[in-house]
């Protein structure tokens, strides 16, 4: 439990990672986990567009097309997308607002093992009959006829991960109401802070709408309900609604925290507070709160009627003044400002008029009627990349080139950075730009070939090879990783930083702060810095810091759920199985029994160890 | 760095050029050329929100730029700290309240139009077509002019897959799915609306000018999804009416002429095709009706109308459209056999109005 660095041996170390309830240590297993299922998501990106690369292409399998296109949506989404923003709010919430940990460590934990066990599960499906092919959407009148055990996997994957996630949010609620160090308020938090609390709360009210859908879905397939079965009375449009009523908070969750991670970058690169900090807060709670009202403009062709039709598309299209009021915002946050460009802040400045075109395309998606022509097309499958990869998926690498040294201790390489990033810009406006056009052209979403003499050629193979620059900035940026990985310490601050993370370590102690700091206003360490101080107060003497013990307990947990999964899966084939589900619950609850009567109360970091250190 | 301007430029130019080289895509499946009323409905909203919004980019994009030029930090400048502003009141109104006005200019003739669009309350005027989804392909069931609203059941024309319409009218399509969701979508006539199990969905369609419109389905319905394409076959409204009497008139008893097609014919019954494909107004709508099969655009929804590749597709549907509802449902047809069904099918022409009627003028 020393900070002392030491080399420790593979075992020891393979063990910590899996008993850590350090929010830094559980970032890093965001981050590894995430990435992993990125590159997975992506390889399967490029089969994808493999296949369309010219028309009556027979690359891969109608059925296994199917597999693909909804594995790589739902891999991006929930296993890939939304841990790595988990990771780095795990990395970096916690340090700007002064806390030595989230509020729940132990939840934590078991927030990241539910996520991964998830992901496993749902993967193994590829090895195991098939992978659900229902789109990452999975209406219920395809998902209830599907013949393999792949939208089982879907349902119970999506239900660990999703708890997960559930747990996550619920944490980063608690952490930001009570952990704030003293003197910060709620009005001089960071903006990536105030995002991350902003979409905890959508993660809070919208993932129970996926869970319940889940179950119904799940009922309906292992248990022979009728929920969705319209022979027997069901109703498929229930699906619908439930699935967007989470799944439109879903993108405000994916893309609001990244909103903070960019007003933090840009302030912090512009040398300049943030333009309109009030605004800026107020805008994202509007936009998070107009998200819960607008999840029907997914359903305009569904047949809702023309006045569900038309509320919703007001709703949609005024989601686009708090959108602009934040982007306005940025730019004038630079503007005056002494605009330095690097790697995390070229990711910054492509988000710009990248994501403007994404918002721009989702007001005229908003537009019913117009909508009417857009709906399942690849104009679709454009607007949601440009806002989900050039907005989410830029604003990862932002912010994963811009905490990378308070993460792991090391800058990454900055010509690597620029390649990467250079090549990823060009090759996502090849991708993704002409495909409006194929949409509007008479291409529809989730084909599995098109066909020759329809003029819609040359557009998917510009698409195509778009694709293959992607792949390769990806792979220069996992160069990046291993070659940083041999480079030399970064400092505390090494980008002339504004908030409390910069005041302490790169890598920090696993305490984080020695002392609470004492924050006096908005950008905390600049302001120590102006005013020529050039290190944080402290708020309060150098005393004994309380630690939370280490516990295998969240792994097992999962690993017991995880187990359960398959007996759920599967009994519906042979009721054996039953005897896998019942021994997985009862391993779980096992766990959770221990969790709940065997008391563990921490252990205390002396103050005359940290006095030694300190010296 | 130089090169950020110079390579901004180049790739504008380059998505320019693209999207030059690409074109507008094909005559008649393009939502770009609008051919009938909803479609134009469409595109006047496309045009409009495109504008507004290219505007809103422009404006964005010159800031962007400007802040770029003036604003990065130089050489010399390493230590210089920019005056810390913390916001600006009148500034921040007017970029909340112009985009305010925006969305108002785009929603107004939004809600406008969706209502237009909506509108169900003349069917009763006009040529109502119940259009049925399934696994992969449509069918379409005339209701009887003295039944509009198709209470009675009475269907005056049966067929699938190319939906005959007249140019210059009004249809009203009651749409309903057998099994999954599935979604009708002809771009160049019209936007799409989804076809659902559980209710009957109602849209009008018109075409403005003869043409043989190609058909999609927009939501994910399986393996072959994307195969399950038909035809809109608009025609004047005078070729419609002989096409509608000669299809009311048709005899599916009538022996054929040539003594193959004969042949063909008594396999297509003793091989149990009939059990599911009727050819005339009568019979099982489990399959496609096959009564105006040889004046098909495609076969199968995909395949070019030639023999060969009808003998394929009776043969082996599976290798044509994977997951369709046909295969192993009947007795194993040699290629013979096939060939000689082939040749029943294909002299099936109960009217003169085809296809080609559509493309000439």
């Amino acid at each position: 439990m020393s900070t002392v660095a030491q080399k420790r041996g593979l075992g020891a170390t393979l063990w910590e990672y899996l008993t850590t309830i350090d929010h830094k240590k559980i970032a890093h297993l965001y981050l590894i986990g995430g990435g992993l299922f990125f590159i997975l998501g992506g390889l399967e990106a490029v089969i994808i567009r493999i296949q369309l690369i010219k028309p009556e292409n027979d690359f891969i399998s109608a059925g296994l097309y199917n597999e693909m296109i909804t594995m790589h949506g739902t891999t991006m989404i929930f296993l890939a997308a939304m841990p790595i923003i988990l990771g780095i709010m795990n990395a970096v919430l916690p340090l700007q607002i002064g806390a030595r940990d989230v509020a729940f460590p132990f939840l934590n934990s078991l927030g990241f093992w539910l996520f991964m066990f998830g992901g496993i599960l749902l993967n193994t499906s590829w090895f195991l009959g098939g992978a659900p092919d229902g789109g990452w959407t999975s209406y219920a009148s395809f998902a209830l006829t599907s013949p393999t055990h792949g939208i089982d996997f879907y349902v119970m994957g999506l239900q660990l991960a999703g708890a997960g996630t559930l747990m996550g949010g619920i944490n980063f609620l608690a952490t930001v109401v009570n952990m704030r160090a003293p003197g910060m308020t709620y009005m001089r938090m960071p903006l990536f802070t105030w995002a991350s609390f902003i979409t905890s709360v959508l993660i809070l009210f919208a993932f129970p709408a996926f869970t319940v859908a889940l179950f119904l879905l799940m009922f309906d397939r292992m248990f022979g309900t009728a929920f969705f079965d319209v022979a027997l009375g069901g109703n498929t449009v229930i699906w619908q609604h439930l699935f967007w009523i989470f799944g439109h908070p879903e993108v405000y969750i994916l893309i609001l925290p990244i909103f903070g991670l960019f007003s933090d970058i840009f302030s912090t690169f512009s040398r300049k507070r943030l333009f309109g900090y009030t605004a800026m807060v107020f805008a994202t709670m509007l936009i998070a709160f107009l998200g819960f009202m607008v999840w029907a403009h997914h359903m305009f062709t569904v047949g809702l009627g023309p006045v569900a039709n038309s509320i919703f598309a007001i709703g949609t299209m005024a989601i686009a003044v708090p959108t602009g009021i934040k982007i306005f915002n940025w730019l004038a946050t630079m503007w005056g400002g002494s605009v330095k460009i690097n790697s995390a802040m070229l990711w910054a400045l492509g988000f710009i008029p990248s994501f403007t075109i994404g918002g721009m395309t989702g007001v005229m998606l908003g537009s019913a009627v117009a909508d009417f022509q857009y709906h399942d097309t690849y104009f679709v499958v454009a607007h949601f990349h440009y806002v989900i990869v050039g907005g989410t998926v830029f604003g990862i690498f932002a912010g994963l080139h811009y905490w990378w040294p308070k993460m792991f201790g090391r800058i990454l390489h900055e010509g690597l950075g620029k390649l990467t990033f250079w090549t990823f810009f060009i090759g996502f406006h090849l991708t993704f730009f002409i495909q409006h056009f194929l949409g509007l052209m008479g291409m529809p979403r989730r084909y599995w070939v098109f066909l020759k003499g329809q003029e819609l050629d040359v557009g998917n193979f510009i698409s195509t090879i778009g694709a293959f620059f992607m792949s390769f900035a990806v792979i220069v940026f996992l160069i990046n990783i291993i070659i940083t990985a041999r480079s030399e310490k970064a400092p505390a601050d090494p980008w002339d930083g504004r908030t409390l993370e910069w005041a302490i370590s790169s890598p920090p102690p696993f305490y984080n702060f020695e002392q609470l700091p004492l924050t006096r206003g908005l950008d905390p360490l600049w302001i120590e810095k102006s005013e020529g101080n050039g290190k944080m107060i402290p708020a309060e003497p150098l005393d004994d810091i309380h630690m939370p013990n280490n516990s295998i307990l969240p792994f097992l947990m999962s690993l017991g759920f995880f187990i359960a999964g398959f007996g759920f899966i599967f009994q519906t084939d042979n009721k054996l199985w039953y005897i896998v589900l019942y021994a997985g619950m009862a391993f779980a609850f096992v766990c959770m029994f221990i969790r709940s009567f065997k008391d563990d109360t921490g252990y205390f970091v002396k103050k005359e160890d940290l006095e030694r250190e300190g010296e | 760095m130089k090169g950020w301007m110079g390579k901004l430029k180049v790739f504008f130019l380059l998505s320019i050029v693209t999207f030059f080289l690409a074109g507008c895509g094909k005559d008649n499946l393009t939502a770009l050329v609008p051919k009938g009323f909803g479609a134009q409905e469409s595109m006047k909203l496309i045009i409009l929100t495109t504008v507004v919004m290219t505007l809103v980019f422009i404006v964005v994009l010159i800031l962007f730029i400007v802040v770029l030029l003036r604003y990065r930090r130089k050489k010399g400048q390493e230590d210089y700290i920019p005056k810390q502003v913390e916001g600006n009141k009148t500034l921040e109104t007017v970029w909340t309240v112009i985009p305010i006005i925006l969305v108002l200019i785009m929603a107004i003739p939004t809600v406008i139009s969706t209502f237009v669009l909506a509108d169900d309350s003349k069917s009763k005027d006009h040529l109502n077509i119940e259009v049925k989804g399934n696994q992969y392909w449509w069918h379409f069931k005339y209701r009887d002019e003295e039944d509009p609203t198709g209470k009675d059941k009475n269907y005056s024309i049966q067929t699938s897959q190319d939906l005959y319409i007249p140019t210059g009218e009004k249809v009203y399509l009651h749409m309903k799915s057998n099994d999954v969701i599935h979604s009708f979508w002809v771009p160049s006539i019209s936007g799409k609306m989804d076809v659902n199990p559980e209710n009957e969905n109602t849209m009008y369609i018109e075409a403005y000018e003869e043409g043989v419109y190609w058909g999609k389905c927009a939501e994910l319905c399986g393996p072959s999804h994307s195969l399950m394409d038909f035809k809109v076959i608009a025609v004047s409204p005078d070729e419609y009416d002989k096409w509608a009497k000669d299809m009311q008139d048709f005899d599916p008893k009538q022996k054929p002429e040539e003594k193959v097609a004969q042949e063909g014919k008594e396999l297509f019954e003793s091989k149990s095709c009939i059990a599911c494909h009727a050819i005339g107004n009568e019979g099982s709508d489990t399959g496609p009706n096959l009564t105006d099969f040889g004046n098909r655009t495609k076969y199968a929804g995909v395949l070019d109308p030639e023999k060969d590749n009808l003998v394929k597709w009776i043969t082996d549907p599976e290798s044509v459209k994977p997951g369709n509802e046909m295969t192993g449902k009947y007795p194993e047809v040699s290629d013979e056999e096939a060939g000689k069904i082939a040749e029943y099918l294909m002299q099936l022409k109960p009217s003169d109005v085809s296809p080609k009627s559509a493309s000439k003028n």
